[in-house]
């Protein structure tokens, strides 16, 4: 009885243990991002979306602290997904203390797994499931679940800002849906060519952002 | 044969009815221009109504010139049939109801080349027009909404088209346009053979055009593998194949048309409908006993 009472104490104290690594660990990334007020850089974007056909478009973004992104196309259009906001996911990091972090293990790339529940019911973020690479203290994937607009994932590549957490490359993925205009809307007009007509279903959609430069923290 | 043509195109362009049609495609290209400067925006929203759950839309940056232009072609190229139908109607029958057509063939040109020379100038009369749609519709919409990436609707996808390959569609839309329109005027042109007053041919061919384009409009299974295939109406909607891109993982392809082998169909069978309506007329006013 008595080593039983001794293994859930290990148990407790060493659960405990990794839980304050997974909040101090956050706490490292967040530490890291806030060096940055604002960031504006140049980027490639390229919409991947079943019912889309854009060109990889030229685009400009904008941050400024905590959770303001902008993506502007001065030369063309872009259809930006809903919820890119997440795409910034310092914003998560910088309101860290509204939500309870959970330690979930590792992954099979050595990605230390971390997830972020809101405390309080009004939050618009569900979960948030960050997988961090510990040694470099960069943010590689995350899965944000969010109340109005279903959930997105970040996949981020980093070279030379990394030391900012800033990635060179983030693919942003998330669902949709597909969907029929009338015709008396569309304009469209019969070519005589029917195509494969899928039944409706959840699908991925993906945008990727490819940086060129970034200037930051210059106001 | 060009001293004829310029007569044909004197007699054409002196009559005032010949402008009325110019004169209503600019106020109808005029008051769409107007809509949709100021209400332009809720009609792109209604547009966007697929994407705009997932996506935020530039909305102003959509409706542009670009994009107002293929609105008015949609409004309008099915309407400048009715038009050109006008012209084309009256060529023939007009000199018959005037009794000048029984003086014309007796001079010392054939058959053969006066009616030639008359659906020439007609075909010139429809292709003013379609310039006269492609300056308003186009060069003015520019003006007004300036330019950007065309965004066109269908019916499951959106295709987004950079500004940098957008005028060659615009311009091979309009030949295309122009094939469609002359299509007609060969139609208006052989009811005008027959018959000895313009009233006749003009209604007609509204008659047929009306018909035909309440079928290719009709989203009935049955007429879409039975008739719709073989009306001239149904292709006469081909220009907008040219808006109609390839994509590669979601990406445009610059320059390319998705099925491009369904325009060069259409294309072919407009210009098949052409040669019909000419043989009839050729071979009818050939044989035709001129009283008047």
């Amino acid at each position: 009885m008595r080593y039983l009472f001794v293994l859930a104490g290990i148990l407790f104290v060493t659960h405990k243990t990794r839980a304050q690594s997974a909040e101090a660990l956050v706490q490292k990334v967040k530490a890291k991002f806030e060096k940055i007020h604002d960031y504006e850089a140049d980027a490639t974007l390229k919409t991947n979306v079943s019912f889309i056909k854009a060109p990889i478009s030229n685009v400009r973004i904008l941050y400024n602290k905590p959770d303001q992104l902008k993506i502007i196309n001065k030369n063309g259009i872009s259809f930006i997904p809903k919820g890119s906001v997440n795409m910034n996911f310092g914003g998560v990091l910088i309101n860290n203390s509204d939500y309870d972090v959970i330690d979930a293990g590792k992954d099979g790339d050595g990605l230390r797994i971390v997830k972020l529940l809101p405390k309080t019911d009004t939050a618009d973020i569900v979960l948030s499931t960050l997988y961090i690479d510990e040694k470099n203290l960069l943010i590689k994937k995350s899965k944000t679940t969010t109340k109005e607009n279903g959930t997105y994932e970040l996949g981020m590549t980093y070279g030379k800002y990394a030391e900012y957490g800033l990635p060179d490359k983030t693919v942003f993925s998330f669902n949709i849906k597909d969907y029929k205009l009338p015709k008396g809307v569309t304009l469209d007009y019969d070519e005589g060519l029917k195509k494969n007509e899928e039944p409706s279903k959840n699908k991925k959609g993906r945008v990727e952002i490819t940086y060129t430069n970034y200037v930051i923290n210059k106001g | 044969m060009f001293q004829l043509l310029q007569i044909e195109l004197y007699k054409i362009f002196k009559r005032p009815r010949t402008y009325i049609a110019f004169a209503v495609i600019s106020a109808i290209i005029l008051l769409v221009q107007i809509a949709l400067k100021f209400g332009g925006e809720e009609y792109v929203d209604l547009m966007m109504t697929g994407a705009k759950e997932t996506f935020d839309i530039p909305v102003h940056q959509i409706l542009n010139g670009y994009l107002v232009c293929f609105i008015i072609l949609n409004l309008l190229l099915i309407h400048v049939p009715i038009l050109v139908a006008l012209i084309a109607g009256d060529v023939v029958a007009g000199e018959a109801n005037m009794g000048t057509l029984r003086l014309l063939v007796s001079k010392p040109v054939s058959r053969v080349q006066l009616l030639a020379v008359k659906f020439l100038a007609s075909s010139f009369y429809t292709i003013v027009l379609l310039i006269w749609v492609a300056v308003l519709a186009l060069l003015v919409s520019i003006f007004l909404f300036g330019t950007n990436q065309l965004v066109v609707a269908r019916k499951d996808e959106y295709d987004i088209i950079s500004t940098s390959d957008v005028l060659w569609r615009y311009g091979a839309a309009f030949i295309f346009a122009g094939l469609g329109l002359i299509t007609v005027a060969a139609l208006a042109f052989m009811f005008s053979v027959f018959a000895d007053n313009s009233v006749g041919p003009i209604v007609a061919t509204v008659c047929v055009i009306i018909v035909f384009t309440i079928l290719t409009q009709l989203q009935i299974p049955f007429y879409d593998q039975t008739i719709k295939p073989y009306l001239f109406t149904t292709h006469m909607l081909g220009w907008k194949g040219f808006f109609y891109v390839r994509g590669e993982e979601g990406v445009t392809i610059e320059g390319s048309i998705e099925h491009f082998s369904q325009i060069i169909k259409s294309a072919f069978i407009l210009v098949g409908y052409t040669a019909v309506f000419l043989t009839i007329a050729f071979w009818y006013f050939n044989k035709k006993n001129i009283l008047s």
